[in-house]
Order: C-alpha cells, then structure tokens, then sequence
C-alpha cells in the first residue's frame, strides 16, 4: 500500500519546484537586462514621465517583495498579463493552443510507448541477435536525429514532393464539414505527418530504456528460476520478465516528460501546429515577453503536476516503493 | 561501435580546425545575385542560399561552432556536475540528502522551455548559449559521479587515508576523484552530444548568434526564408552533420562507459 508519507514528500518536492519556477519566472524579466518599463513601452520616444506613469500602474515602483506578492495575487486569479502580439489576455492565447498541444503530445505519446515497449522487449529478449543489433542501431540514431529536421525532412518528401499529406495547420482553413467525422478525419489528416516526426523521436528512447530494463530483469534469480520450472518461453517473457521491465520504464517515462514537452515544441514549429510550442516561436519572433513566461509558466506547470501524478501512480505499480 | 565515434569525431575536428583552409568562399559573403539558390554545382559543392552564400563554406564553418559550444558547454556542465556528485557521495547523510532533492527539483524543470526563455533574455551571443547549456546540463552527471562515489569511497584506501589523518577535500582530491574521472570523462561525451542538439535546437529557434554561422542557424533561415521546399541542398546537409557529430559523441561516449561501468561488463 501507498505511503502517506511518500506522497506527502513527493508533494513537497512538487510544490518546492513550483515554487523556485515561479520565483525564476518572476525574477527573469525583471532582473534581466532590459528595465520593465521599458520593455512595456517598446518605443525610444517615450518620456521618463510616460515611463513612470507605466511603472506606477503596473506596480514597478514597489518594493521587489511587493512586487512578488502582486505577481502571485494575479497569477491565482488567472491572469498572466496581456499578450503584446494578440492584444489580449495570455492566459485566454494559452487555453486557446493548449488542447491542439495535448492532442499531438497524447496521441504520439500513446502510440510510441506501445511500439517502444514491443520493440525493446524483443530486443533485449533476443540480444546479440541481428534484430537487437538492427533495433538497437535504429533507435540510437532515430533518438540523436534533430526532431526539427527530421520534421522538415517528412514535409519535404511527403508534404512537397508527393504532395500527400498538408504542410501544415491542424485543418483544412475555410472548409465546410457536413459532419464531425468529417471534421476529425481532416484533423487527423494534418496530424499525420506531426505525429509521425514525432514517433521518430520518442520511440528511440522508449526501446532504449525498454531493452536496457529488460536485460537488467533476465540477470534476476528468479529468472532463473522460472526456466527451472519448464515454463514455456512465451509465459516466462509475458508474465515474469515484461511486467519487472516495465516499472523502470515507467519511472522513466515521468523523467522524460521534459524530453517530451521539448519534442513537441520543435514538430509543431515545423508543422506549424498551432500549439502552445508554435506559440513559444511566435512570441519569440514577435518579442512578445509576456507571451513567452506564460507559455514558459503552463509547460512548466504542467510538467510538475504530470510528475507527481505519474510518482503517485508509480508507487501503487511498485509496492516496493514508498 | 566506439571506433566509428571516434573516427567521426575526428573528421569533424579535422573540417573545424581547417575550414578556413577548406573553405573555398567566405560564409559570411554575399554571392552575386545570379549566383541566388542554386543547386549543388562545381562552383559551389553544395550550392548557396537565399543570398548567394556558400552552403560547403558555412557548414565547415558551422562545425567549428558546434565543437566549441559542445566543448565549453559540456566542460563547464561537468565541472559543475562533478564537483556537486564529489561532494554529496562523499558526505553522505543530510548534505547528501538535500543535494539530491535540489538534483529531482532541477530535473523536473523542462529543459528545453527554461534554455528558450534565458536564451532569449539574454539575448544571442555564442557566450550565453554555453553558459545557458552548461549551467542547466549537469545534474545527470551529478548523479553518476554520486552512485560512483559512493562505492569508490568505502575502499580500503580511502579509509586508509582517512586512517593518516587526510583531510576531506584531500581525499576527495587525491584518493576518490582520479577513480571516478574515467566514469566521468565518458559522462563528458554525452554531455557534449546533448550539447551540441541543444545549440542546435536554440539556434533554429532564432535564438542563435547571428555573427556564427551555425549548423541549426542555417536551418533556421532555410526554414523562415521559405525555401525550404525547394532547396533541399540547403535543408539536407546541416541536419545530417548535427546527427553525425552528435552520434559520433554518442558512440564514443556509450562504449567507454560500457568498458568502464562495472555494471555492464558481466553482461
């Protein structure tokens, strides 16, 4: 059974790194080259007196402590300030990109988990084979291929020269559907070759860590003691070496959500998926500061909470932990 | 597997260190305007981009800022690393304990966004892109110089020296770190793998130096030129040198651990 206390230590950490992420969000366009005010204002012929005004509404001329305090009372009401860009909210520009980000990540992630697992077990089951060798060799590079590139190199091919799949968006713009199907077959349409980039990447890790759990499991006793027993090879893989390997796995899995997220971002730059990774480009391109922390503030966020979710989860998997 | 690494890093310190002899144009200048984005030729090997530059020129050029950044990066991420997982192994208890939490806290922190957000604060120059990398790139090695440590530290000569009166930051020193520098130096090779796809990555983000030419820059502007589809001889090249370096490293890197890791040898 799962700890209390394990859970409660697994929040704490959680809510420290919140914490020091808000702290380095907050402390990152301030202290940094560049005065606020003059980041607001954008323009060289604003007057110290215009500057000042901006800085008294918007708190800058308070205490730094002040300030912080300010910047949490806002942040717990929702609100991350306005967008230079849209001109409206950021949080409203976020909750707008942040379901198109999560249904690319979800699907990718899903899929590639599954293939990664079958593909590592194999190699790890049969190592030293030619399949190891070939698996072992393709997720090597597939994992140290730039995730940009090998986008582009998909749109190349598929999106320009056979001119198979769309070169970007998530749907066809200004098209009418007759129905909701057709609407997610579209959808689905434009996710493909995203989805497929990222594949690519993900999947190299997934065999990497699949094979590597799995050889250290075959050198257990009880291992050994499974084919004492004259069970079939297939039950000994199934029900005592795949359900050992796949806890580290899946410890893992929750340490590489950052590699995830950062998948993500690259493929929907390509893809122009709009997304909140495309909308971190865009604030970029556009110096849209304001933009950019709170793009920065909700992966981070998210990250954090996909953690300790996945920790929680892991310790109910594993008794032996917590 | 680690011979190719090496023989891959090797070619590409060869086309580092000689690229101003290789090059046959400067990188930097602009072509003739007859000479815009044309396909690989005998004038240009691997014909030019949108403003009539050399795509051979930059990309030799473009090898040295990846070894200098994955160098100086990976150099200042294990420094930092190190010195963290000497000291946390070697004290033990409390010390150790916090260290390693600080180590989870970081490791939660996506690195990818926060590298995006200080590039772009302290805006491009090749100096903050290695510092950015370094300093947020060193806490899995932190990790392994720690596990190591705390094996290295209960032999008989380490006790030994503490037996004669060595004190802590001699031990550390003297006894425990030349026995974790092999385990280290292996580290190191990931490290400037990583490196150099995260130099990459910013750089194609827009975030890199725009006085260096740079692998993931000239994909940056193949990309936001719009040239793209139909250039391939600008797209293919820096994507295919970025994997080689980085796989070189990789290579290299994985074989010495796994001659080194005792862990792996009885496999």
């Amino acid at each position: 059974m799962v700890s209390k206390k394990y859970i409660a230590s697994k929040a704490l950490t959680s809510f420290t790194t919140l914490f020091i992420v808000l702290v380095v969000n907050f402390l990152l366009f301030r202290v940094m080259p560049g005065d606020p005010g003059r980041m607001l204002i954008r323009d060289p012929r604003a007057g110290p007196d215009a500057i000042k005004r901006l800085e008294k509404q918007f708190g800058l001329d308070k205490p730094m402590h002040d300030q912080f305090y300010l910047y949490l009372r806002e942040l717990s009401r929702g609100n991350l300030g306005l967008s230079f860009a849209y001109n409206k909210p950021v949080s409203k520009v976020i909750l707008y990109r942040l379901p198109n980000t999560i249904l690319l990540i979800g699907f990718s992630f899903i899929i590639s988990t599954l293939i990664g697992i079958l593909m590592g077990s194999i190699a790890g089951w049969k190592r030293g084979s030619k399949t190891d060798s070939a698996i072992f060799g393709f997720s090597l590079v597939a994992t140290w291929l730039p995730s940009f590139w090998v986008g582009t190199m998909l749109l190349l091919v598929f999106g320009f020269w056979f001119r198979a799949f769309p070169i970007g968006g998530i749907i066809t713009p200004a098209k009418v559907f007759n129905n909701i199907f057709e609407r997610w077959r579209d959808i689905l349409w434009h996710m493909t070759l995203p989805t497929l980039a990222l594949l690519l990447w993900y999947v190299g890790e997934y065999v990497l860590l699949m094979r590597s759990s799995m050889l250290d499991v075959l050198t257990e006793d009880y291992m050994v003691t499974a084919k004492a027993k004259g069970l079939r090879e297939f039950i000994i893989l199934k029900d005592h070496a795949l359900r050992n390997a796949l806890l580290p796995v899946a410890t893992l899995t929750m340490i590489n959500l950052g590699y995830v997220v950062a998948g993500a971002i690259q493929c929907e730059i390509v893809f122009a998926w709009p997304g909140v990774g495309k909308l971190i480009y865009d604030s970029l391109m556009m110096r849209d500061y304001p933009l950019l922390q709170g793009a920065f503030l909700v992966i981070s966020i998210s990250v954090i909470i996909a953690n300790f979710l996945a920790d929680v989860l892991y310790s109910y998997l594993d008794p032996r932990v917590g | 597997m680690g011979l190719l690494g090496l023989m891959l890093i090797s070619i590409f310190a060869f086309f580092s260190l000689g690229a101003p002899i290789l090059s046959p144009h400067d990188p930097y200048e602009f072509g003739p305007m007859e000479d815009v984005l044309i396909p690989p030729s005998r004038e240009y090997l691997l014909g030019t981009d949108d403003v009539a530059r050399d795509i051979y020129s930059q990309l030799l050029y473009g090898s040295r800022v990846s070894m200098i950044i994955g160098l100086v990066s990976a150099a200042i991420s294990t420094v930092i690393g190190s010195t963290v997982g000497l000291i946390s192994g070697y004290a033990g208890g409390k010390i150790d304990e916090l260290v390693m939490r600080i180590v989870d806290i970081i490791m939660v922190i996506p690195g990818l966004p926060i590298m995006i957000v200080l590039a772009a604060i302290l805006g491009p120059s090749i100096w903050n892109i290695m510092i950015v990398i370094g300093v947020l790139g060193w806490t899995g090695t932190s990790r392994i110089v720690r596990s190591q440590v705390l094996s290295v530290k209960e032999r008989p000569y380490v006790e030994a020296a503490r037996c004669i009166g060595a004190s802590a930051p001699a031990i550390i020193f003297f006894e425990v770190l030349p026995n974790v520098v092999p385990i280290i130096f292996a580290q190191t090779m990931m490290g400037i793998a990583g490196a150099i796809y995260s130099e990459a990555t910013l750089s194609f983000l827009g975030l890199g130096d725009p006085t260096h030419v740079s692998w993931g820059m000239m994909l940056h502007f193949a990309f936001s030129s719009g040239n793209m589809s139909t250039a391939w001889w600008w797209v293919v090249p820096p994507g295919v040198a970025i994997a080689l370096m980085v796989l070189g490293f990789t290579f290299f890197g994985s074989a010495l651990n796994e001659v080194l890791n005792p862990r792996y040898r009885h496999r």
